[in-house]
């Protein structure tokens, strides 16, 4: 059940591959983890020692089983681009971490958060893995607390919760508005633990450029040490990748200027098939774009739409101050729109709302780019204080970037690309479509299939590294005949010439334009054509510029500076590099997707009031994509999704 | 806006660094100092020079990637502020600016404005956490911690690693750094077990990194991006104090 895609690129239509097969246990969903676990080959602790994994990413994922493997007496080197592992982007995440403890007695359940995310998933994940992530979210929670993690309390002293995220139930754990950063130093601590026990050798500020796979097994990575340009050779008897998700191929993203696509899509090319691209989420509430030096956006968290109303200038181009518009021009569009749900809509519709208003020309501020996000009727509602006490430090923030003061001016908003939901297709037990090589936290697709919820991506990362991969990849050590190797071996030393090559392409090429004019470009063509709202027409317009793009950019891009250094041009060019290519299969994923699901919305596939409309018939699958080669087109390979607990419906927040 | 800009050029860690002039034009006052900064490395790039190397990741002052000093001060004018939620509009049209590394024999340069941190990195590694295994944690409301001791805990650890108060510090000590990191765990019921081996274990590192002692000057406290208080340092010095008469910091692991 394959088949090719439908592109101008596509030169040879590819042989039909298999249904891909997710090993997901038997059994009734509640006994499935517990089942596999005990089903599993146990590796005694005597035997771990002798056992090398690569873990590379330290953000919540990658550091959490890092240290946990370390914990286990497995040998583990753990790798990041930045200068400490505390600096993962997971650190910037806000909002709070979900879990299905039931402590404000009202109604969660392990079923009822695996129920809300297969839903906000827009049934686009698979139900087995959703429901292991619900079920182990309450060992998160105790294992964060054991570790120090300072979550909010009441003032008996236990720990307090909160709805985010448009959830009927209380069940989000948060630390201030700083939750990511709090379980980031809770899995930094415990790995500085084992690199201080000797279980866990950090590298910092190195960068892996590419993946060994010897005789179809992975077994090592090549890295540059960012410090002074080394190129080096790493063996390990299975390699994870915890490298985050792809944003930044967008170039304006709320994502760390240093997040990229490089090890994964480097995992892509040597056979690991790359899920359901076209799942990007776009988080309504960012700060609007304020010039065109502008490096990144800024996310205000969400729970800002509790009490903010959103509007714009009813009358196209209207550039009176939002003081001087009478009530009666002001367009409170979600409200009208959404009677019942009204500002609080989801992401996905709230995103495009906002989009299709400034589109029409509606839009505010200096630059007419966004809506506004207006608390005058809450503050006179509430009071002052009690807005402050709320949304204090967002208020002070959000001056602090704009000059603007949100308790007397409207907040202007607009949405902007946030997290993504596709990565590395994984099997049930996380491993890629490569024997050795696993795939975790935003890295991989598995868990928020076509829209995320919020405060569920921490979870996502912690389940994966704490409780789920040290299971798994034992299990795989435990029965993989492995070779005896060294880094010696023929394969490593191609894939190092290979990255040699690579980097002085790109530093021989001398170009006339910089990587950063080439990366915005590349994130204006996705944005405008792969963005919020896609087309076929637009899709296909995006498949000829991308390329041509991409050609001029290998011709053209100047990267000043030797490899031998530290040089910053030329680490961007090599992400920049993938990123190309990545936006190609993204295009190429939304155009074979014709429905509507979750964050893809294509204009052609809507409800006559202009909602997604899904097609459960013939795309309730994954689309996990095989590299065929440069120039050939890449091959489509489907994972069927069932849903046998949580029954198909259509979204309405009408 | 325009400016004139004093930048810290340094190849690497062995060769001698100097200060380059250079001047930007057409910023806008919305645009943070990184942005700025982003600018004058696209017309250096475009007239054939080599672009300033500055870290920096999130952009938005919680991953304590970017530090530089700004007219010889931590993360520059702004008080509770990272260079990187620096915006220009805190500058007059035609200022001249002066950037440098952080200075520090435990940070060396590794080029133009970059330093080597890893020395914090090695401080938490000595003793800065609970050794609790995956696995082995109770339900997490069995240990009730009173909302005040969760507070303090969680103002101490706010800190981001960003080595500001290292650069402010005339001795170049390390004491708020270590100081917020013993406060976050030492105050919560988790963190008793370990307290005073902790304080021991992470200031006796201190030392062995060639941080300065604190002399309780208060620059530290002054740059903080996240306003880490002075008190925490008052308390490490009790913990460690005590630690040391209780012979604390003599195990391995």
């Amino acid at each position: 059940m394959a088949d090719t895609a439908d592109t101008q690129t596509s030169k040879a239509p590819e042989p039909a591959k298999t249904i891909l097969d997710a090993k997901t246990p038997d059994g009734p969903i509640a006994e499935k983890w517990d089942k596999a676990r005990f089903d599993m080959k146990l590796m005694s602790p005597a035997n771990r020692r002798k056992f090398r994994i690569i873990v590379v990413g330290s953000g919540l994922a990658g550091g959490s089983a890092a240290a946990t493997l370390g914990e286990l007496g497995y040998n583990v080197d753990c790798f990041a681009y930045q200068d400490s592992p505390r600096r993962a982007h997971s650190v910037s995440a806000q909002g709070g971490i979900n879990a299905a403890k039931n402590y404000r007695n009202d109604g969660d359940s392990i079923f009822r958060l695996f129920y809300d995310t297969v839903k906000g998933g827009d049934y686009r994940s698979r139900e087995a893995n959703v429901y292991r992530l619900a079920q182990v979210s309450n060992n998160i929670i105790d294992q964060c607390v054991a570790q120090g993690v300072p979550f909010a309390r009441e003032y008996g002293g236990l720990l307090d919760n909160r709805s985010f995220g448009g959830a009927q139930v209380s069940r989000t754990f948060y630390a201030r508005g700083q939750t990511g950063q709090q379980l980031l130093l809770g899995a930094y601590q415990a790995l500085a633990r084992q690199i201080h026990a000797g279980r866990v050798r950090m590298h910092t500020r190195t960068e892996m450029l590419d993946l060994v796979v010897v005789n179809g097994v992975a077994r090592g990575i090549v890295t540059r040490d960012l410090r002074n340009g080394k190129i080096e050779r790493w063996l390990g008897d299975a390699v994870v990748l915890a490298t985050g998700g792809y944003s930044n191929a967008f170039y304006l993203s709320t994502n760390a200027k240093g997040c990229n696509v490089t090890a994964v899509w480097r995992a892509h090319r040597r056979g690991a098939y790359f899920a359901n691209p076209c799942y990007t989420q776009i988080h309504p509430t960012c700060i609007p774009q304020s010039g065109e030096h502008q490096s990144k956006l800024t996310l205000m968290s969400e729970s800002l739409r509790n009490d903010g109303r959103i509007w714009a200038p009813r009358q196209p181009g209207d550039t009176r101050a939002p003081g001087d518009i009478p009530e009666k021009e002001r367009w409170y569009y979600l409200e009208e729109r959404y009677p019942s749900f009204g500002n609080l809509v989801p992401r996905d519709i709230a995103s495009r709302a906002a989009k299709s208003v400034v589109d029409a020309g509606h839009g505010v501020g200096p630059r007419r780019n966004g809506v506004y996000l207006d608390f005058a009727d809450a503050i006179e509602r509430l009071g002052v204080n009690v807005i402050r006490d709320r949304y204090g430090n967002l208020f002070d923030m959000y001056e602090n970037i704009t000059g603007e003061n949100p308790y007397e001016v409207p907040m202007r908003i607009y949405p902007a690309l946030h997290y993504t939901m596709g990565g590395l297709w994984v099997d049930y037990n996380l491993m890629s479509t490569i024997p050795g090589m696993f795939a975790i936290g935003e890295a991989n697709f598995s868990d928020h299939g076509a829209n995320r919820l919020g405060a569920s991506a921490l979870m996502q990362g912690l389940a994966d590294g704490y409780f789920v991969l040290p299971y798994t990849l034992s299990n795989y050590l435990a029965q993989a005949k492995l070779e005896p190797l060294t880094t010696d071996h023929e394969a490593f030393r191609a894939v190092e010439e290979e990255v040699n090559g690579r980097v002085e392409r790109l530093l021989k090429a001398n170009g006339e334009r910089s990587v950063d004019s080439y990366h915005r470009e590349l994130g204006q063509i996705l944005w405008e054509y792969c963005g919020m709202e896609r087309s076929e027409e637009g899709l296909k317009k995006a498949l000829e510029l991308i390329p041509t793009l991409r050609e001029e950019y290998w011709q053209n891009v100047r990267v000043p500076g030797e490899s031998e250094e530290l040089n910053q041009s030329l680490e961007k060019a090599g992400r920049v590099a993938d990123f190309m290519e990545l936006a190609e299969l993204m295009c190429i994923d939304a155009l074979q997707r014709k429905e509507s699901c979750g964050a893809h919305f294509r204009s052609e596939y809507q409800t006559a009031d202009g909602e997604a409309r899904r097609d459960d018939e013939n795309y309730a699958y994954v689309a996990a994509w095989e590299y065929a080669g440069d120039g050939r087109a890449p091959i489509l390979n489907k994972e069927p999704l069932t849903f046998e607990y949580v029954a198909l419906s259509q979204r309405s927040y009408k | 806006m325009k400016f004139k800009l004093r930048i810290w050029r340094q190849p690497n860690t062995l060769i001698k660094g100097r200060f380059e002039e250079y001047e930007v034009d057409d910023v806008g006052p919305d645009e943070s100092f990184l942005e700025m900064l982003d600018m004058l490395n696209e017309q250096l790039i475009a007239n054939g020079g080599e672009p300033v190397a500055f870290d920096h990741d999130c952009r938005e002052g919680i991953c304590g990637m970017c530090g530089i000093m700004i007219n010889g001060v931590a993360h520059g004018p702004k008080a509770a502020t990272t260079a990187c939620q620096l915006h220009m509009r805190h500058f007059k049209d035609g200022d001249v600016i002066v950037v440098e590394p952080w200075r520090a024999k435990a940070f060396p340069v590794i080029k133009d404005l970059v330093v080597e941190r890893a020395a914090l990195d090695r401080i938490i590694q000595a003793g800065g956490y609970i050794s609790a295994s995956t696995g082995s944690a109770p339900d997490a409301n069995s240990i009730p911690v009173p909302k005040p001791v969760a507070d303090t805990a969680m103002d101490a650890a706010a800190c981001i690693g960003c080595g500001a108060c290292v650069a402010a510090c005339p001795n170049s000590s390390a004491m708020l750094f270590t100081a917020a990191k013993v406060g976050h765990l030492n105050v919560l019921p988790q963190g008793q077990a370990e307290r005073f081996d902790r304080a021991v274990l992470m200031v006796d590192e201190m030392e062995a990194e060639g941080f300065g002692g604190c002399t309780n000057i208060g620059e530290c406290a002054a740059v903080c991006p996240k306003e880490i208080g002075l008190d925490f340092i008052a308390m490490l010095n009790r913990e460690y104090l005590r630690g040391k008469l209780k012979g604390a910091g003599s195990r391995n692991a």
